[in-house]
């Protein structure tokens, strides 16, 4: 190997970064890397929240290892909290107290802990809606569509993993429900009960077990999720919204260095800030009102953390009995009668229905559209009026649900009769989607004509003018050409009806593909063309528009 | 406007569209010019927005002094409100140490580094040479691997690596720590504490129930006696508690099979509901229902617990009980059928 003679650093910087590079040679990443563009907008900062927030997790999480005994071994309360004193409980209960009480700093990292993983998980999830709603999922990302969704899953579980872990009344009976669920699996749940178990519900093993999956397995699942998509992220390149100057075959924003590295780097300590601040003022899960766990008791208004709150719902929402049928179904096989509890098996069904939807769609969506090709200009949500009240009816599905792992508390907040908070969010259940899907669909084709009629017609400038006869109008102005073009330049898909194949039989797919291509895609505003554009200037006021095109659409 | 709704036999009528032929797009009028910022055009201004951020991280290095004055000078807290405060003063001052920064660093960004986009061609994520000579690789390896020749191999390789991994889930198996076989693991969740003359003591202190003691209209948390003796008491008590009320005999409506399964109209249900498995923890005096506050299943007490609201599917388990020599409450038998959620064997 020989050393770099010719080129000789003239800085101080300089002479450092040579040293480094010709012991790593990381001049090549600086070239690739140093002055990468990467678009602007606001809605893009949901994933740096996501990701940020996890390496808070990480830290707080670390400090939380040091002082935490996940053992379930009985010990009596001796710790600085009179309420509790000479109380029995588990190693693991006690010393979530001491982290609260008697070590300094440990109730503070314990909140930023918390508070971090509900802004992780709902950061993951805002940015996922993001994803959706603009299209950015489509070719060539679906892939990394699918480690987002797996990122959501992942954080879910490592939420709910990490719920359980203090032992305290809440989180028994949390994992008290998890044991039922497991349970009413066919054939293999009550033995995989026992196995989770280590035994009988609630055992002395889960704690110590939920603990090497809450940090160990799961965050290291997150962390190769994480860099994998990244990874991604940095083949693609960024998506970009379309607009002026910015292509299919370019992307527009600011350099890593220094601006774009100074936002998001900043960025990271406004969120720490954040969650520092809300840790400072709002007390969550104080595990020292519930108590130990122990099977007997249960507080009224029980809530789980807000990601497990839609499991949960579909749980209440699920009746047990309609009338004189049970949903526990007894199978009567030759060695015996065997149950089916699908009073819980058809919630979690639901649930995997609906998640299982997330992972596919953007196959779902390449398959109606028969569009195989490349996306990198995203899409405003009222310019896909069927993806965007597709997504709304599963917003309006999943809020459902989650609204109802608070039923109790809406009867008790607003006074009704908790039976019927419960029969109302059943008829939720079905009506809410197909409204949500109706009224979305209806409001984003309505934005796009008012883009329409701004694009021939101008903005309504909020200036009144009377004619000489007395009438009043509006003045119109014209909108500039950037903003003109960025109101006209979208894809308005059309419908595309079944097609034959090669043998000229249309299939039974094909048939099917074609009906939900023309349930999505019938109604539909076509982007403005330069042709009619030129002929709505070319016309004073916009009456006169206005009665050509009527003519237009009657023939 | 001229998109009004006008439908047709053929067509939804919602379409606005122009004519034919004239599907030509509009120029691209390329970025727009790039606006200077009052810090590009005044040094006064840049001028104060470098103070800006410089006064940003002075209140950062504050906030990190107030975390320490949090942590030293409130020390070892004795009560709520002391740790009250002591988290208050970390939170706050590491809020301000961390605000400072990513504020500072930001508004930098933003009045004093560049602010004109750039744009940047994309590059394809792969080349179609690089993607045709990775065929011919992967075909020249599956070849030389003559795996699509010797079908024999490839059977039995693929059936090898069906059944190889079913070890590695199958030793999981030893996770129940009990080492009892599939039968016993089933059976344990049909039993509970209860038995003949199990004497029904109260929930948490064990003190036995004189039948006298309990009131028309009262309610008891019961675990059987000798519980809190037992060596894993949650275990026996996630499956044996017991809700105990005493209500007016004509309330009742009871089966003829369990006449006998009360004492002067107390009785006793399990506590564990038979939809997830969660407590069943209220009991309305006025109507006899019993509801779990988890899912809300409701119980109707006067007719035999059956369900009459919410996501459970069938009744809570009654536990026979009658009084013994000492008049306390004790149980005639174990319950007759298995207590909590539904599982696959119960039948």
């Amino acid at each position: 190997m020989s050393t770099n003679t010719v080129y000789q650093p003239k800085t101080k910087t300089g002479r450092i970064a040579d040293f480094v590079d010709q012991r790593t040679g990381a001049s090549g990443m600086v070239k690739e890397f140093g002055r990468k563009i990467f678009p602007d907008h606001w809605s893009f900062m949901f994933g740096e929240v996501a990701l940020y927030t996890f390496v808070i997790l990480l830290i707080s999480g670390t400090f939380l290892t040091l002082f935490f005994d996940p053992s379930m071994a009985h010990t009596t309360y001796n710790g600085s909290y009179n309420p509790l004193k000479g109380i029995g409980m588990s190693v693991a209960y006690h010393t979530s107290l001491d982290i609260s009480f008697d070590i300094r700093g440990g109730l503070f990292m314990r909140q930023v802990h918390h508070w971090s993983a509900l802004l992780f998980v709902a950061s993951v999830s805002v940015h996922m809606l993001r994803v959706f709603f603009t299209g950015a999922f489509r070719k060539p990302r679906e892939l990394n569509w699918v480690v987002g969704s797996t990122l959501l899953v992942l954080a879910m579980g490592a939420g709910f993993t990490g719920y359980s872990l203090p032992d305290d009344l809440l989180s028994g009976n949390g994992l008290r429900i998890i044991d039922g669920i497991i349970k009413a699996i066919p054939v293999v749940g009550t033995y995989v009960s026992a196995f989770l178990f280590g035994g009988e519900f609630p055992g002395t093993a889960i704690i110590a077990r939920l603990y090497m999956l809450h940090i160990m397995l799961v965050p290291a699942l997150i962390l190769l999720m994480v860099a994998v998509h990244l990874f991604m992220v940095v083949v693609h390149k960024h998506t970009q919204w379309a607009g002026p100057g910015r292509t299919e075959d370019n992307v527009v924003g600011f350099p890593v260095g220094p601006v774009y590295a100074a936002k998001a780097g900043g960025f990271f300590f406004i969120v720490f800030g954040v969650v520092a601040a809300i840790s400072a003022f709002f007390t969550i899960n104080p595990i020292w009102n519930y108590g130990p766990y122990d099977p007997s008791p249960v507080s009224a208004g029980t809530q789980p953390d807000w990601y497990i709150g839609w499991a949960d719902g579909a749980l209440r929402l699920m009746p047990g009995q309609l009338w004189d049928f049970s949903f526990d179904w007894i199978i009567p096989f030759p060695w015996g009668d065997n149950l089916l509890a699908m009073g819980v098996l058809v919630p979690a069904v639901v649930l995997v229905a609906l998640l299982g939807g997330m992972f596919v769609w953007p196959w779902i969506e390449r398959w109606v559209t028969k569009d195989d090709r490349e996306h990198h200009l995203l899409d405003r949500p009222r310019n896909a009026p069927f993806r965007t009240a597709v997504g709304v009816a599963g917003v309006i599905f999943y809020c459902v649900l989650w609204a109802a792992a608070s039923s109790d508390l809406i009867a008790t907040h607003f006074g009704v009769a908790l039976n019927d908070v419960t029969y109302w969010l059943r008829a939720l259940f079905f009506l809410g989607p197909i409204f949500g899907f109706i009224i979305a669909r209806r409001i984003a084709l309505a934005l796009q004509r008012k883009d329409r009629d701004i694009v021939l017609h101008g903005r309504e400038a909020g200036i009144i003018e009377m004619s000489p006869e007395g009438a009043f109008t509006e003045r119109h102005e014209q909108v500039d050409d950037y903003k003109l073009y960025k109101l006209m330049t979208f894809e308005s898909h059309e419908v595309l009806p079944a097609q034959a194949d090669r043998a000229g039989h249309v299939t039974r797919s094909e048939k099917l593909r074609g009906s939900i291509s023309k349930f999505f895609f019938e109604d539909r505003v076509a982007p403005v063309t330069k042709a009619e554009l030129e002929e709505a200037r070319s016309h004073h006021g916009h009456h006169a528009v206005e009665g050509k095109d009527d003519k237009e659409l009657e023939q | 406007m001229g998109d009004h709704s006008h439908g047709s036999p053929q067509e939804s009528g919602t379409v606005a569209k122009a004519q034919d032929g004239s599907l030509d797009k509009i120029q691209d009028p390329g970025l727009p010019p790039h606006r200077a910022r009052l810090t590009d055009t005044d040094p006064r201004a840049a001028k104060r927005a470098e103070r800006q951020v410089a006064i940003l991280f002075a209140i950062s290095m504050i906030g990190t002094v107030l975390f320490f004055v949090g942590y030293f000078a409130v020390g070892h807290p004795e009560s709520i409100a002391e740790i009250r405060l002591q988290n208050m003063l970390l939170g706050v001052g590491t809020a301000f140490a961390m605000l400072g920064i990513g504020v500072g660093i930001v508004h930098w960004a933003r009045t004093l580094m560049p602010d004109h986009e750039i744009a940047e061609s994309r590059h394809e994520v792969r080349t179609e040479e690089d993607r045709q000579d990775a065929e011919a690789i992967i075909n020249t390896i599956v070849d030389e691997s003559g795996i699509n020749r010797r079908p024999l191999i490839r059977n039995t390789l693929i059936g090898a690596l069906a059944l190889a991994p079913l070890p590695g889930v199958f030793i999981l198996r030893d996770l129940d720590l009990t080492k009892e076989s599939a039968g016993q693991i089933v059976d344990r969740l049909r039993h509970t504490m209860w038995d003949k003359g199990v004497r029904l003591t109260r929930d948490p202190s064990g003190t036995p129930i004189k039948a006298s003691d309990v009131q028309i209209g009262s309610a008891f948390h019961v675990i059987p006696d000798g519980l809190n003796d037992t060596e894993d008491p949650l275990n026996e008590k996630a499956k044996a508690v017991v809700l105990l009320m005493r209500l007016d005999p004509e309330d009742l409506s009871v089966s003829p099979e369990r006449e006998d399964w009360h004492y002067n109209g107390i009785v006793a249900y399990s506590k564990i509901c038979t939809h997830v498995g969660c407590p069943v923890a209220l009991y309305e005096q006025h109507t006899h229902h019993l509801l779990c506050p988890c899912h809300q299943s409701t119980f109707d007490l006067t007719q035999e617990c059956k369900v009459i609201f919410g996501p459970a599917a069938h009744a809570l388990p009654q536990l026979p009980i009658t009084v013994d020599d000492e008049g306390f409450l004790v149980a005639q038998s174990d319950f007759h059928e298995p207590v909590g959620p539904g599982y696959w064997e119960r039948g």
